[in-house]
């Protein structure tokens, strides 16, 4: 593969963008998923709406908005600023964010399914059995949904990773810092440079078929 | 209004009758920094001529990739000179059609009204966050860009310059004040001969290559009257007067 250094460098930060944020949302994802599996509250549906919002509009649109609510007149702007972290829009960490907020029905929606899959009779056993809440949790429901956590993960993951129209609005196309591999390919397709940009496509395109067919295979191999 | 009165009585002169008798239609392409001039250009036009006129607006690059897989445009009017030439050669546009119907102006411009001085000194002092500048390897007010700092002699570190993929994001990056300066397009912060907002810099036509934006009669629109009509329009006085007051050269 002829793939230029700046190929490598925009990979690298790629991988290293998805992997960040799949954590991050493995962290709020799950309680967030299982609070919607469990809930009785009127609160359910209007939560549910909002994780889903993010499908609806168009990745631009989020960026943009981001782009005016992170800017320094924006209130999330004035709150970084506050807060000491300075503004976000142009940095690693606030395509973290834009990611997080975007990928967000990704990994909440298998979780939720795979919850709500389980029901509450292994739970109620094993109650009975005098397991604590969180034991209960990490020893029944986490084996159990297993399979849920995999394709959330993946999907996270992997739609981070294709990732463009909110990191080319907010990210600023900075090397190192913001340029992900989807907006090197653009800027590739842009400049003409058709033979670049099939390269760096190609291996994007191996890249997440070997990892979407590890898992799913995995998955099946499981069953 | 009163600026489209020439075009009117221009209209009458020809009879606008007998040519609404062979009204056509045609499609075009035009990049997304004249959208604006080229809505209040159509309605003369259509006006005066009764063809009519279906404008889609975007990036070059997305227009050139789309004429060459088959897009149904006519004629593109594109943000450089370079796309129309080179359709040309690949034989997608008409030889000889190639002319230039606009000249950018670059300003260095902030939301801020209070940013940006006559000398420009917040730029050469680097006093500033961000500067946001269109990608100089697709876009041409981004080339312009960094031929004018190299002109002033002012560096930018790489880390300070944000690339928007177009003029119109580096415009969105400015506008919204996360970079608080930006080499932005007259047109984008022009209306009526003044700016509209903020604080700006002409940057001097000498500091860098003319930004050239040129049309293009494309093989699909060889004989389709109401393309050839507009392209010849877009040369006329009243045309140009139109492409001046949004900030254009011509």
């Amino acid at each position: 593969m002829n793939l230029s250094p700046d190929d490598w460098r925009a990979l690298a930060l790629t991988a290293q963008l998805a992997t960040v944020v799949t954590a991050i949302l493995f962290v709020v994802g799950t309680p967030l998923a299982w609070w919607l599996a469990r809930t009785q509250s009127r609160w359910r549906g209007p939560v549910s709406a909002v994780v889903a919002l993010p499908i609806v509009l168009p990745p631009t649109v989020i960026g943009f908005y981001l782009l005016i609510a992170l800017g320094p007149n924006g209130p999330g702007g004035q709150l970084t600023q506050a807060m000491g972290l300075g503004l976000l829009p142009f940095t690693f960490w606030g395509l973290v964010l834009a990611s997080v907020i975007y990928s967000l029905p990704f990994m909440v929606q298998p979780l939720q399914a795979a919850f709500e899959a389980i029901g509450r009779r292994p739970l109620e056993a094993a109650a009975t059995l005098r397991a604590a809440p969180l034991d209960r949790f990490f020893h029944v429901v986490v084996p159990l949904a297993r399979p849920g956590f995999l394709t959330a993960g993946v999907l996270a993951f992997a739609h981070t990773v294709g990732e463009f129209g909110v990191v080319l609005m907010l990210g600023g196309n900075l090397a190192g810092e913001t340029r992900v591999a989807s907006v090197q390919l653009y800027d590739y397709v842009e400049a003409y440079d058709y033979a670049g940009a099939h390269r760096l496509a190609a291996v994007l395109m191996v890249f997440s078929f070997l990892v979407l067919l590890t898992v799913y295979a995995r998955r099946t191999s499981a069953r | 209004m009163l600026r489209r009165l020439p075009a009117v009585f221009a209209a009458l002169g020809l009879g606008l009758a007998g040519l609404s008798a062979h009204a056509g239609e045609t499609t075009i392409a035009v990049a997304a920094n004249f959208a604006e001039p080229i809505k209040a250009i159509v309605a003369d036009f259509s006006r005066a001529t009764g063809h009519t006129v279906k404008i889609s607006t975007g990036a070059t690059g997305k227009f050139y990739a789309q004429i060459v897989n088959g897009a149904p445009f006519d004629a593109l009017l594109a943000a450089d000179d370079e796309t129309p030439a080179r359709l040309v050669a690949e034989k997608h546009g008409v030889p000889d059609s190639v002319f230039s119907y606009a000249v950018g102006r670059l300003v260095l411009w902030s939301a801020d009204a209070g940013k940006v001085d006559a000398r420009a000194s917040a730029l050469k002092s680097g006093n500033f966050r961000f500067l946001s500048v269109a990608n100089p390897k697709t876009a041409p007010y981004g080339r312009a860009a960094l031929e004018t700092l190299a002109a002033m002699k002012v560096e930018v570190p790489e880390s300070k310059r944000v690339v928007g993929e177009s003029i119109a994001q580096a415009y969105q990056f400015a506008a919204t004040g996360n970079a608080d300066l930006g080499f932005v397009a007259q047109s984008q912060v022009w209306k009526a001969g003044k700016l509209r907002s903020g604080s700006a810099w002409g940057v001097p036509e000498s500091m860098h290559q003319p930004i050239r934006q040129a049309a293009v009669l494309l093989v699909r629109g060889r004989d389709n009257a109401a393309a050839r009509a507009l392209l010849d329009w877009l040369k006329s006085p009243s045309a140009r007067k139109i492409i001046e007051s949004y900030g254009y050269g011509s």
